[in-house]
This record gives structure tokens, C-alpha cells and sequence, in this order.
């Protein structure tokens, strides 16, 4: 497999990276509280560019990803708890399932709703989102082992720092050989202008239910690994408001762009945590302010996202080139 | 059967409540297509506004009224002056992630100690409930004063829309900015009108939903505007009939399903319910379909 | 702004959280002196801010009397807001502990934030004791005792199964109905079990309907349950809620007894509305012990308000902290956990001569009390078997 120049150096680059993070986490500065916030920012790093397949590239307003986030962690967690004995294998396995039976909901929910247009979709899906939420509490009457409303612990923690960053790599590789394969393209010419890629020949639903699936699968794939790191799932974790905190993310990242989604999820996460530090003890009723204003200025201040429509040099196979030999940056972003 | 008619009348003032912030809503949307997430938190500072004129500082109901809706329309004037203007040409996504900060702010910002302070409080009832028994229903006056004023708010609102200049300013607005600036409109003055307006009315529907459940606080406006909002959508965004309509359904779903399905599963219900009416109407009961100009 | 402007931006961003990350690192200033971490989660912010506060109020109030010092130790609280949100308080638990070194903690306030950090908590040998966290799993988790977790409060099954016996037995009433919060494990954990000790008592349970969180109108709800004409409506949620509902029921034509649990104790309850109801609870505020009448006093003169349970359970939970480091005269975690799990006949606002069981819940008789006259009547202390 011959390998570009470009994914050498994103491959170099994760390595300096994760060497960094082993030479801080043997040092001291990197804390076990801090390494906590890392792992917890790859697994949004995941579920982030979930939703930046169905809506930065897709074009697709969904407001239930959340939802799927925590189908993955319940399923995950649940079948690992119970038939796994913390065999690691097993591990892969039930993350895998959890994914899957994200990716499967989502293609049964999909099939029937994805031809509504902006809004209704936001209203549906949100409304797909409180119906898993819903699901979640009563779910232990059919399974006790769910917990419902009370809460399901026990999920084995075998999730580590290697285990997630390894994890978030190949999925990183993934969504980029996603975007630019002929499969991405498609997507990327339904969010510019579905009737103009429709008459093209793009079978528009295909992609769309494609785009959707896979964006939900990886979501749950994110839930999943977040079941094997934090040692409790309870339904409010994944509420509505949850699935605000994604797009929040995708937006403020940039839509139509991964090199956004990554950094601003992983931004994100550790904004939230670093208020709390700054803040102090004495102002801690202050942290959900500043938040608030600080997400008001940045969306004011750039309204198209941080990265919107670009991408590092690194996570692009290969250069785009024009007739002329000249470099193109990739296609902007849609409305 | 006489329980059944009972239930009919709990979902329907449910539905006037949703009906009071689902107006506000569907009117901001129609003339400027954003989904105001902080409608709901505007609506929670005016119960807040009101509960103050009339239970702290003694004011009349009236005034303390008048003084919520007037501050609230400066409110949403503001908030649409700080965050919603700059991005009105932006991406429309943009103005709604800002309009989730903003109700993140509303609801953070009032929760602290010297604003309102994150106490559940109760309400007094400024005027005493009366009870009637027709036809071996029980009702209230307060259930009648919400059915009165959600109807004042629809007729005004249609007349105000259809029969006035800044109504057709609002509605060349909703069409083409560029247009009606050319043809004499001020934009600006016209979309701080309109939120001017629908943040007034989410005032009254707070102070009016403090009566009637007497009970606020900085978080009550999340559920209630999240409810409204699929209200709007339901019944047809940007309609104002449309509304109301959606509001009237959505409450009667959520009380059936309540009292006679079951009420662990309301919620799942009635969300799959209104799934489902979207798929038979796209854009909802009383949307236009719009056809697309390619 | 120019790309390579925004990369700097960004760079510079990430450095600072670095920076202030290996800042954050230097908390243990040596000083020769003997000094406990105690640490302290809540929520602080978010929609039960308002139940975290009253905890904190508690906290501090116990740490305040006892002078910041505990035996030849000085305390130093450490505290931190989870927001009412799992992940929050995983990540905080984790700050205070690996980074902090807290060697005890108090808190959370709901059992769906103590849960995962009692976990947390017990894997690395560090007390955690909470004040209001009622489910059962906080303490054991699985069959297995979290062996340094411990709690202040009753655990749900206790107070639920009480109310039903009085019910049955005291009040010789025969037919309920329950409503609750479907999303809320306090609620739930009360109404499962009053159901089942209601029933195997030969009472017979009419209606179980459930609600939403942030609902605010039960008519639906009430007029089912209005048809059934219970004797009881059973309410075991936070006194703000069932104000609201016990209004509403009563425009309903219900004239049910209502009965509820302790998150009924609070001055902010609607007396008027409540009023004919029995709460169990773990204290009266008309018990002339002097744990008591201080406790009340203290608080109103510092806050000017009466405390409520969240307050007053927190406070318990501190000073049975501080007494167990004071007993242990160590900082050694596992020292102070053994004084704590041998903690005899302690005196506390919240019951009498407390002890642990052996999974860490505090051996205390239940106070009934009636809503009588605007005001809580004590009725009856039972001890639960």
C-alpha cells in the first residue's frame, strides 16, 4: 500500500504528539485530572466529526446526536458489563456492536425522515433524541441492567489514553478518506445544492441515508468508549442539550471542515475545564457566563467557524491541483 | 365520558400555554428566519419581571404587566442589537448557535446570587381563583384570562401583520432585505420592531404561566420553549395561525397520551407523533409548501 | 483575519493551557504545618444550583464551628462544582483527588453525580461521605461495599418502606396513589418502594403515574388519579415540586392525605397547600436536643433563613467527617475510614446516637412529621428494621 507523503506526515505528526503526551504524563505536568480531560476530548474528537459527516458536509441539520452517542455507550457498556469479564477482545467487540447498533437506528429513523428539509429535520431528529432519552429511563424494565432512570454503573473501564487516541487516529483516517473519495464528494454536492446534484445523477437519498448511518455510527462509537472511561451512565448525559454541545462544536469548528471539528472539539472540552481553574473557588457560579459569552463573541467574531472549508495541509491526501499547477484549497463551506 | 371532556380541557389550556410563547416565536421566525432559542429564557424574565412588580414591589397586576412586557421588549432589542445583528448576513446557522449562547446566558446570568438568585420562588396569586362547574367541568378564571389573552394576541397580531404598514414592512422584510430597503423600509428599525414585539408577548405569556403554575425559576423557560418551538414547527413555522394550532394539538397529545396511553412514555409519544405528522406534512400542518426556483 | 493569524491564535491558546495546567499542578504547598484537603462537590451552577448552594451553606457552617481544625490537623476545604452532569463530577472528583490530594470528600448531592465518583473515590482509597445521595448503589456497588463510602442520609428503600407501614398501620388508611419523577432516582427509589411495602402490607396501590422533570402542569395525571379517589397521594419529590402538584391536585378535588419523604423539609414547602400532610424525615426542628435548636439558630444567623434538609443533612455528613479525622488524629485515608465506620452513638442534628451499618448508611430512627397549622408537628419516630 503505498502510502502519501501527506498521510506519512500526519502519521509522524500523531506520533510526535502522543510522544509528547507520554513525556508530560511521565513528568508529572500532565495529571491524571488532565489526562481524564484529554480522553475526554478524543471521544468527543469522535462523535464531533459524526455530526460534521451528516451536517458540515452533508448539509443535514440533526439535533438528536446525542441520542446516538448514548445508544453506543448503553449498548456497549451494558454487553461489556455483563458477558465481557474485562476480556479486551471482547471490549472491541462490544464497542464495535454499540457502534453498529447506532449506525443501524439510525438508518431505520433515516430512511423515513431524512427527505425533510433544514428545520423539520432539526425538529425531528430532535424529537427522535427525546424518544431514545425517554427509552433510556424506562429501559429497565426490559433490561434491568440498563438502570434506567437510576443509573447503570459497573461498565468495565478498559478504555485508556492509548486505546481512545489509537481509536480517534483510525477514525480520523477514516472520515478524511471518507471526504475525499467520491462518497464525500457526493455528500459535499448535496449540502451545496441537492437539486443541482440530484440532476447530476448523485442518488441523493443514498448518500444522504449513507452520510447519516455512518455519521451515527461513529457517534456511537464515541458513546461507547465513553461507557469504558467514565464508570456511570445516566440518561441525562445525553439529552438535547448535549446534542447542542456537538453542533456547537461543528459549528464554531467550521462546517465542511474536519481540521475544525478536531481542534474545537478538543478546545472545547478543555475551555470548559480550564474556566474552572481560572475561575477559582470564588467564582465558580461564574463559569456557565463566561461560556455563554464567550460562545455569543466567537460566533459573532467568525461567524463561518474557526476552520470553515479548510484543512491542514496533513489531513488532505493530496494536493489538489489545478490545470495551471497551481494548489487549490479545498471547497468552502455551504449555508 | 365525563373524565374524557375533563382531559380535553387540561390539554387545551396546556396548549394555550405552549400557544402564548409559540406565537412570539413563529413571529420572529417568519420575518427573520432564526429560530430564537432565547425566546424561552425572555419569557422567563418576564414571570421574573412580573412576579417582582406585582409580588415584591406591590405594584398592580396592570402595571406589573406592562412594566415586564415593556422591559422584555427592550430586552429582545438589545439581545437582537448585540448578538443577532452581526451575523444577519452570516450563514444562518451562525445566529442560531448564537441564540443558544444567549439563552445560556439569560439562564446562567440570572441564576447568580444578586440577579435573581437560583431560588425556586412562589408566586401569590395577585387575584383569587374562582371556580365555575359547567356542564360538570371545573373552570378557573385563570383558565379563561389565558384563553382570552392568547385570542387578543392572535387577532392583534393577524391585524398588526395584515393591516398596518409596519406588518407589510415586516412581511417585505421576511421576503428580500435588499428589496425593501430600496423600497423605502427601514430593515433595521423594522426586524427591532418584530422582536420588540414577540419579546413583549413572551413576557406576558410568562407572567400569565407564573399565575397560573406559580412557581418560577432561571431554568423554567428551557422545556416550555423547547415544547413552543415544536408547537411552531408543527403547526407550520413562520405561520401564526399555525402556531397556535400546533400548540393546541401538542397539548392535547401530551394530556391524552398522559392520562389514557400511559404517562411514563408522554413524552416518546408525543415526539413520535409529531415525527410522524411531519412526514405527512413536511412543513408543517399549515405550511406552504414552497417550491424551490432552481 | 489571515490563516496563519488564526494558527497563532490557536498555538497560543494551547500553550496557556498548558502553562496554566502545570500551574494548576503546584497545589501542595508543604508548610510544615498538618494540613487535610477536605474537598467539596456540589452543584453549583445549572438548574439544582439552588439545592447545591443550600449544601454548601452546611459545609461551611460545620467547618466554620469546628474552627477549621480537626485534632491536630487544620482543614482546608476544597470545593468544586459538578453541575448536577456525571461526566462533570467524574472529572472533578479526578481533579480533587490527583491533583488537589484531598484525603476525604463531601458531597455530591444527587445519587447520579455520588454514584460515579464514590466509585472514584474508593479506588483511590480516598472517604467520600455524602449528605443527600439516597440510592443504595452509592455505597455498594454490585453487592460489593465501597468500603470508604459512606453517606448521612437515609437510603431510599428506608423511607419508603416507613411511610407505607404508617400509612397502613397508623393512619389505617388502605388505597394510594403515586405519582413521581420518572428521571429522577430519588423519586423513583421512594415510589418503588412504598409500592412494594404499601402492597405486602395489604394495601392496595390505585394509580402509579409518572412525570417529567421540568413539567409543571400534572392535570392529566392528577385527573386520572382524581377518579380513583385514593386515600393517599403518595409525593416523594423535592419540596418545590410538590407544592405545585399538591395545589393542582387539590383544584383537582382530590382529597387525598398527601405523604411525601424529606425532600419535603424546607420553609419554602407550601404549608398551606400541604397542609394534613406526613413527611418522614430525620429530624424535627421542634426536638429540644441541642444539636438541634443550635443548628437552627447558628443557620438563621448566618444566613437568615431556616435551613433545609440539603443544609442540614451536608452539615451532618462534615461534622461526622470531622469527627472521624479528629477521632483518627491522622490524615491517613484508611485511618479516618475505620473512625468513620466505628463511629458510635454520635450526636448529630439529624438523628440521635448515629452509627454506621455495614454499608455505610447511618443507623437513625425515621421522624414522621405532619404539616399542621402552617407548620411541621412532629407525630412519630420510628426505627426501621
Amino acid at each position: 500500500m503505498k502510502l502519501s507523503r501527506n498521510t506519512l506526515f500526519f502519521f509522524i505528526g500523531s506520533a510526535i504528539f502522543y510522544a509528547l503526551v507520554k513525556i508530560m504524563q511521565f513528568n508529572g505536568i500532565l495529571t491524571p485530572y488532565w489526562q481524564l480531560v484529554l480522553d475526554q476530548a478524543l471521544i468527543i474528537v469522535i462523535g464531533a466529526l459524526g455530526l460534521s459527516i451528516i451536517y458540515g458536509f452533508t448539509g443535514q441539520f440533526s439535533l438528536g446526536h446525542a441520542a446516538f452517542y448514548g445508544i453506543g455507550a448503553y449498548t456497549a457498556g451494558a454487553l461489556d458489563k455483563v458477558y465481557g469479564n474485562g476480556n479486551m477482545l471482547f471490549f472491541f467487540l462490544s464497542l464495535l456492536i454499540g457502534a453498529l447498533v447506532a449506525g443501524l437506528v439510525a438508518f431505520l429513523i433515516g430512511l423515513p425522515i431524512l427527505r425533510l428539509r433544514s428545520d423539520y429535520l432539526g425538529i425531528a431528529t430532535l424529537g427522535f433524541g427525546i424518544i431514545v432519552r425517554v427509552g433510556m429511563e424506562n429501559g429497565n424494565k426490559l433490561f434491568p441492567v440498563l438502570g434506567g432512570a437510576t443509573g447503570m454503573s459497573g461498565t468495565p473501564q478498559l478504555a485508556q489514553f492509548d486505546l481512545i487516541f489509537i481509536l480517534a487516529l483510525i477514525i480520523i483516517l477514516l472520515v478524511r478518506n471518507f471526504i475525499f473519495s467520491t462518497y464525500g464528494r457526493a455528500c459535499i454536492s448535496i449540502r451545496e445544492d441537492e437539486i443541482a446534484a440530484d440532476v447530476m445523477g448523485i442518488d441523493t437519498t443514498r448518500y444522504k441515508i449513507l452520510a447519516f448511518v455512518l455519521g451515527c455510527a461513529l457517534a456511537g462509537l464515541a458513546g461507547g468508549i465513553y461507557a469504558h472511561r467514565y464508570p456511570f451512565l445516566h440518561p441525562a448525559s445525553f439529552d438535547f442539550l448535549k446534542s447542542f454541545d456537538f453542533l456547537l462544536i461543528v459549528v464554531l469548528g467550521g462546517l465542511g471542515s474536519m481540521t475544525g471539528t478536531i481542534i474545537t472539539a478538543i478546545g472545547w472540552v478543555f475551555l470548559l475545564e480550564v474556566l474552572r481553574v481560572v475561575l477559582g473557588q470564588d467564582f465558580i457560579d461564574w463559569r456557565g457566563v463566561i461560556y455563554a459569552l464567550i460562545l455569543v463573541v466567537s460566533i459573532i467574531v467568525r461567524p463561518q467557524g474557526l476552520f470553515s472549508g479548510k484543512e491542514f495541509r496533513l489531513l488532505v491526501p493530496e494536493q489538489l491541483k489545478m490545470a495551471t499547477g497551481k494548489e487549490r484549497t479545498y471547497a468552502g463551506f455551504g449555508n | 365520558m365525563e373524565h374524557f371532556l375533563e382531559q380535553v380541557l387540561n390539554g387545551f389550556q396546556l396548549g394555550l400555554m405552549y400557544a402564548l410563547i409559540a406565537l412570539g416565536y413563529t413571529m420572529v421566525y417568519g420575518v427573520v428566519q432564526l429560530i430564537n432559542f432565547a425566546h424561552g429564557d425572555v419569557f422567563m424574565v418576564g414571570a421574573f419581571l412580573g412576579y417582582f412588580g406585582f409580588a415584591v414591589w406591590g405594584l398592580p397586576l396592570p402595571l406589573a404587566i406592562l412594566l415586564a412586557m415593556a422591559s422584555c421588549a427592550l430586552l429582545g432589542v438589545v439581545i437582537e442589537r448585540i448578538a443577532y445583528r452581526p451575523l444577519r448576513y452570516a450563514p444562518k446557522i451562525a445566529a442560531l448557535i448564537s441564540a443558544i449562547g444567549v439563552s445560556l446566558f439569560l439562564e446562567y446570568f440570572s441564576s447568580l446570587k444578586f440577579v435573581f438568585g437560583p431560588n425556586y420562588r412562589v408566586v401569590p396569586r395577585p387575584f383569587p381563583e374562582i371556580q365555575w362547574k359547567i356542564a360538570g367541568l371545573t373552570v378557573t378564571n385563570i383558565q379563561v384570562i389565558v384563553f382570552v389573552v392568547v385570542l387578543i394576541m392572535l387577532i392583534l397580531l393577524q391585524i398588526l401583520i395584515y393591516r398596518t404598514k409596519t406588518g407589510m414592512a415586516m412581511r417585505t422584510v421576511a421576503v428580500d432585505h435588499n428589496a425593501a430597503r430600496l423600497m423605502g423600509v427601514n430593515v433595521d428599525t423594522t426586524i427591532s420592531i418584530t422582536f420588540a414585539i414577540g419579546s413583549a408577548f413572551a413576557a406576558l405569556g410568562g407572567v400569565l404561566y407564573a399565575i397560573a403554575y406559580p412557581q418560577i425559576h432561571p431554568f423554567m423557560g428551557i422545556m416550555p420553549g423547547l415544547k413552543a418551538f415544536t408547537a411552531a414547527v408543527l403547526g407550520g413555522i413562520g405561520i401564526i395561525p399555525g402556531a397556535v394550532l400546533g400548540a393546541l394539538i401538542m397539548g392535547q397529545v401530551e394530556t391524552l397520551t398522559s392520562a389514557y396511553i400511559s404517562s411514563q412514555m408522554r413524552d416518546a409519544i408525543a415526539f413520535a407523533i409529531l415525527i410522524l405528522v411531519l412526514l405527512f406534512r413536511p412543513t408543517g400542518l399549515l405550511g406552504r409548501t414552497e417550491t424551490e426556483k432552481v | 483575519m489571515p490563516r496563519k493569524v488564526w494558527t497563532a491564535l490557536i498555538v497560543a491558546l494551547l500553550s496557556m493551557t498548558l502553562i496554566i495546567t502545570g500551574c494548576g499542578n503546584q497545589g501542595n504547598t508543604s508548610s510544615g504545618e498538618k494540613v487535610i484537603k477536605v474537598g467539596f462537590i456540589a452543584p453549583l451552577t445549572g438548574d439544582v444550583k439552588t439545592f447545591g448552594e443550600s449544601a454548601q451553606k452546611g459545609f461551611d457552617l460545620a467547618l466554620e464551628q469546628a474552627g477549621y481544625k480537626a485534632g491536630d490537623f487544620k482543614i482546608e476545604p476544597v470545593k468544586a462544582d459538578d453541575r448536577n452532569d456525571a461526566t462533570e463530577a467524574v472529572n472533578v472528583a479526578t481533579k480533587l483527588i490527583t491533583q488537589d490530594g484531598v484525603k476525604a470528600i463531601v458531597g455530591s448531592l444527587t445519587s447520579l453525580t455520588t454514584i460515579p465518583i464514590s466509585k472514584f473515590a474508593n479506588d483511590n482509597k480516598v472517604v467520600l461521605i455524602t449528605g443527600t445521595a439516597t440510592s443504595p448503589k452509592v455505597t455498594v456497588d454490585d453487592g460489593k461495599r465501597k468500603e470508604y463510602v459512606f453517606r448521612a442520609c437515609f437510603i431510599d428503600p428506608t423511607q419508603g418502606t416507613v411511610a407505607a407501614k404508617f400509612a397502613l398501620e397508623e393512619l389505617k388508611l388502605k388505597t394510594a396513589a403515586i405519582l413521581y419523577d420518572q428521571g429522577n432516582d430519588y423519586t423513583i427509589g421512594l415510589a418503588n418502594n412504598f409500592k412494594e411495602a404499601f402492597t405486602a402490607g395489604g394495601g392496595k396501590i390505585l394509580a402509579m403515574e409518572a412525570y417529567a422533570k421540568n413539567d409543571t402542569d400534572f392535570s392529566a395525571v392528577l385527573t386520572n388519579i382524581a377518579e380513583k379517589n385514593p386515600d393517599i397521594l403518595y409525593l416523594p419529590d423535592y419540596y418545590q415540586k410538590v407544592s405545585l402538584i399538591g395545589k393542582q391536585a387539590r383544584g383537582k378535588g382530590i382529597k387525598a392525605v398527601f405523604i411525601g419523604g424529606d425532600g419535603w423539609d424546607s420553609t419554602d414547602l407550601d404549608y398551606k397547600t400541604m397542609e394534613g400532610g406526613y413527611f418522614t424525615n430525620h429530624y424535627s426542628a421542634q426536638d429540644p436536643r441541642p444539636e438541634v435548636q443550635n443548628w437552627v439558630k447558628q443557620y438563621k444567623e448566618k444566613y437568615g433563613q431556616e435551613p433545609d434538609a440539603f443544609a442540614t443533612l451536608t452539615y451532618d455528613a462534615t461534622r461526622l467527617l470531622l469527627n472521624a479525622i479528629e477521632t483518627a488524629n491522622s490524615d491517613d485515608p484508611a485511618k479516618i475510614k475505620e473512625a468513620l465506620q466505628k463511629t458510635k452513638d454520635f450526636s448529630i442534628v439529624s438523628g440521635e446516637k448515629v452509627s454506621f451499618d455495614e454499608n455505610g448508611n447511618p443507623i437513625k430512627p425515621v421522624t414522621i412529621l405532619k404539616i399542621e397549622g402552617g407548620k411541621q408537628k412532629y407525630v412519630t419516630a420510628i426505627k426501621p428494621n
